[in-house]
């Protein structure tokens, strides 16, 4: 079975101008949505509690929601979470002189005045300083990353490759986020290694295209470089839509059936192959392409003695 | 013709055969066990080690299914729940508080398996349940104290060299001493200094300043932590949890895992219980023996037992010091002889001097006390008992006059390591408050476990499919490949003794998603070299050596991102990140060598091939 049997003729680079203005109002549009319904940032970063509790039967979100109050917590969330028998409950983190085990205590008593059969399937009590942390763990993470992979790529290609690679790369996690944004869906730790995940993806993409530029350089000597990208698009655009196809196979399975601890990352490696499908083509290839990349900048490295470690 | 070297196929081969064996410890599952340790420390020995416990439990007719000795403890394996708690029921009533008892899943792989050394991969709290705590160590308390400490023996010094002061104030970093009359400025300086001749003094006027060094206060800060590791690494050893860890994690953290524990608040009690120590000295008028067989000791002293041997000690009722006033133990070298360095503080050192001078020759002991809380059956009821434990952990004898610096020798190596351990314990703790809780239920951790599996087969079972229809024959060799890719990394997260935790089922799932685009680049290829007009046999071999390149690339920047990952994740992000990386070296090895052994292997051998089925 084949989906392109011959290489198509897209002329992907005319349209990369309008892309970039595409992009830059998915970066702003991902921004405002941040700023306007804020991230629904999970305990793991704002600290607090969360408690997960299965009903025996449908659990009446009004009355737990009364009973916690009538406990002393006044800034409670109470939501379904999976079922309309399991719960969870979201406090703020704790005040000073509260300790996280009469906490603890404190909620299963008041979940169990509602329904005596109530179980506690998961508490999880993190301190306020230690979300902050991981914040700036992540925000740092990112920029390593993304400094790293400059590098590489500056040293496999050159340095105007390695900037689209990384401008492409910057793009999709704003992509995910934005989503996550607008949906209102928790982004938790694991949400946040789906995006650290997604930069690596969005790098392996770039790079297989910037790999077929590179191959074709010499060969296209009298064309423009511009459509020599093209050319490497359209050559790689089976095997691009092929291995997003099997990849999204093996996703969506993760974000319908891996159950609710799951599904962010699911949801957030979705939107975010999708992502990379676009910005690997348009904007990494259009970047480099607008930044003067020529036959000079690749020829010389071709000329380097054949990699002898092959299989 | 077209064939891979054959060294490069046996390679392969060979890896592979190794996987399977390091893999296949997963394939058993695990059921009920109990897991047992002596509280007193010893350690259970040779295949006779469980023979007691099974002559016990054979009177009930009871018989596990397996039962060994391993690290020390017994493990006794059994068939279902009820005959675990049966089992662990008899046990505790026939010697109460004399083991740990842990219930907990041991592998139902034959011992063979066991024998040889390979282990399954084990599950992390979030699949299998289980306590996770965050213990902060308030490391400035820890140089508060230090520096409260000072100013008490700073006073002393100077009222016992009768030199009047206005004031002696601890501030940040330091204290201040002020005094009365200029004339004695010197004095006092001489007097601050004998409390500890490594703290700076500066004088100016009637003031003298005393601050610590950075690497005192850094000192302070390390041992701190180190004690508190210490302190918690004993107390969750007693609690007999199989696959406990207690690590630092970061500057001044330390992260405890209880897997399977569900009991928070208890395990928090008995965790947050402090120790304590105290110097005596060893009463010889006395006769221990008698006074253990009458329960009564002679007047103005204590009857204690020693730990290791359980041999009764009388010990003098007063006092020397206790573990407030020490500041240091370390298991160290004492001319080529194992030994234990104590520091005390100036009052400890005082007090042990006087002691000291008097008693040369003497033996003196060492108490440690500590109280735990046990489950006692009361009236068919369990209740719970606060049980105070003092036990001599060591007996030497003074060889001459010391004070807040001695060494006390005549131990093995093992054995020093482990009193100044307990030492360090023992001494005054520094301050500790939890910053993170979590407790997952076992049901949880089951339901996780299921749906990460399902999530796992449904999605590759999918991917299979697709990958036979669209590359027929070929996308059969890649699914192959994928499967040794995955036991690949199933016996290197084994090997590693990594915890599987479901962001870790999660980067399964990815490397499975991302590894068939190693062979779909190849695929691709090779398509494109047959379209190009070429034989079957230049274009498998041009389709593995151009998309080599490409392949590289891609997974070392991937790479990269899992090493960051690593770098900068903390608990399930650390094992997201362990997956994603071990499975980019796998899907490199799979996907080149592999693939290319099964197509050489199959299409190789054959001269001309007319089509190929890719």
């Amino acid at each position: 079975m084949e989906i392109l049997h011959k290489v198509p003729r897209i002329r992907f680079m005319a349209q990369r101008k309008i892309c970039y203005v595409i992009s830059a109002l998915i970066v702003v549009g991902s921004l405002a949505a941040e700023a306007v319904n804020g991230l629904n940032l999970a305990v793991d970063f704002t600290g607090g509690v969360v408690v997960e509790a299965s009903f025996s039967g449908t659990a009446d979100l009004d009355r737990t929601r009364a009973a916690l109050h009538s406990a002393g917590y006044s800034e409670v969330q109470v939501q379904n979470f999976g079922s309309s028998r399991d719960v969870l409950v979201r406090l703020p983190p704790l005040g000073a002189n509260e300790s996280a085990n009469t906490l603890t205590q404190k909620i299963s008593a008041a979940l169990g005045s509602v329904d005596s059969s109530v179980q506690l399937r998961r508490t999880e009590v993190v301190g306020p300083q230690v979300g902050k942390e991981l914040m700036v763990k992540g925000a740092t993470a990112l920029g390593i990353t993304a400094l790293l992979i400059l590098l590489y790529i500056a040293v496999r290609f050159r340095w105007k490759f390695g900037i689209g690679a990384v401008l492409a790369t910057l793009h999709d996690p704003f992509v995910v986020v934005g989503v996550f944004a607008i949906t209102g869906m928790t982004f938790d730790l694991t949400v946040l290694a789906a995006v650290l995940a997604v930069i690596g993806y969005s790098i392996n993409e770039t790079v297989v295209v910037f790999d077929r530029v590179r191959e074709l350089f010499p060969q296209m000597r009298k064309s423009e470089p511009l459509e020599v990208f093209d050319r490497a698009i359209n050559e790689t655009l089976s095997r691009t839509l092929i291995t997003k196809f099997a990849t999204l196979i093996v996703v969506v399975a993760l974000y319908a059936f891996g159950g609710e601890a799951l599904r962010g990352f699911g949801l957030a490696l979705i939107v975010g192959i999708l992502a990379v499908t676009y910005s690997s083509i348009w904007i990494a290839s259009g970047v480099a392409l607008d930044l003067g990349s020529s036959h000079r900048d690749l020829m010389p490295s071709e000329r380097r003695a054949p990699v002898d470690d092959l299989p | 013709m077209n064939r891979y070297p054959l060294w490069k196929s046996l390679l392969f081969a060979g890896v592979m055969v190794l996987a399977l064996l390091l893999a296949l410890p997963n394939v058993f599952g695990e059921a009920p066990a109990l897991q047992l340790s002596r509280k007193d420390g010893e350690l259970f020995k040779g295949a006779d080690g469980a023979q007691s416990f099974l002559d016990l439990l054979a009177k009930e007719h009871i018989v596990p299914d397996t039962s060994y000795v391993q690290d020390g403890r017994v493990v006794l394996r059994f068939t279902d729940v009820p005959t675990q708690l049966k089992a662990r029921d008899l046990i505790e009533a026939s010697q109460p508080g004399a083991y740990a008892i842990a219930t907990t899943f041991a592998s139902r792989a034959p011992a063979w398996v066991r024998a040889v050394g390979l282990k399954p991969m084990s599950l992390g709290l979030d699949l299998r349940g289980g306590i996770y705590l965050v213990y902060q160590v308030d490391v400035d308390g820890a140089v508060k104290q230090t520096l409260q400490r000072l100013e008490r023996d700073y006073r002393l010094a100077l009222r016992e060299k009768r030199i009047q002061y206005e004031s002696v104030e601890g501030g940040p970093g330091g204290v201040v001493v002020t005094l009365k009359e200029a004339a004695r400025v010197e004095d006092a300086r001489a007097a601050l200094a004998a409390v500890d001749p490594n703290v700076t003094l500066a004088v100016s006027d009637l003031t003298i300043r005393a601050t610590l060094s950075e690497q005192q206060v850094r000192q302070r800060q390390d041992f701190a932590i180190q004690q508190n590791i210490t302190a918690l690494g004993n107390r969750v050893n007693a609690l007999g949890v199989s696959e406990a860890s207690v690590q630092r994690q970061g500057a001044n953290r330390i992260a405890v895992q209880l897997p399977g524990v569900q009991d928070a608040s208890e395990v928090i009690r008995l965790l947050g219980k402090t120790a304590t120590l105290e110097f005596r000295l060893v009463d010889q008028t006395g006769n221990p023996v008698e006074a253990q067989q009458t329960g009564h000791a002679p007047l103005g002293t204590k009857l204690y037992k020693e730990r290791r041997t359980g041999r009764p000690v009388l010990l003098k009722r007063e006092v020397i010091v206790s573990g407030e006033q020490l500041t240091d133990a370390t298991s160290t070298f004492q001319q080529g002889e194992p030994a234990v360095s104590i520091r005390l503080d100036a009052r400890g050192g005082d007090e042990m001097l006087r002691t000291t001078r008097e008693n040369v020759g003497k033996p003196m002991a060492v108490v440690f006390i500590e109280r735990e809380r046990q489950l006692r059956e009361q009236n068919g009821e369990k209740v719970a008992v606060d049980v105070t434990r003092e036990e001599v952990i060591n007996v030497a004898t003074i060889r001459g006059v010391f004070s807040n610096q001695f060494q006390i020798t005549g131990l093995t190596s093992r054995e020093g390591q482990e009193l100044a351990k307990l030492l360090r314990a023992g001494a005054l703790a520094a301050p500790v408050f939890i910053v993170e809780q979590r407790l997952i239920g076992p049901g949880l951790g089951q339901d996780n476990i299921d749906k990460g599996v399902r999530a796992l087969v449904i999605g590759s079972v999918l991917l299979f499919v697709f990958m036979a229809v669209y590359y027929s024959a070929f996308g059969l060799v890649a699914n192959f490949v994928l499967i040794c890719n995955v036991v690949l990394l199933t016996a290197c997260l084994s090997l590693f003794g990594a915890a599987l935790t479901l962001p870790g089922i999660a980067g399964i799932m990815l490397t499975v998603g991302m590894a068939v685009d190693a062979n779909i680049l190849i695929y691709e290829r090779i398509r494109e070299e047959l379209r190009n007009k070429s034989t079957p046999h230049a274009a498998i071999k041009a389709g593995f050596e151009k998309a080599f390149s490409a392949i590289l690339d891609a997974n070392v920047t991937t790479f990269i991102a899992g090493v960051v990952l690593f770098l900068f994740g903390t608990g399930p992000i650390k094992g997201f990140a362990v997956v994603l990386s071990l499975g980019i070296g796998t899907t490199l090895f799979t996907a080149l060598m592999g693939s290319r052994t099964v197509i050489g292997l199959v299409w190789g051998r054959r001269a001309a091939i007319q089509r190929l089925p890719v």
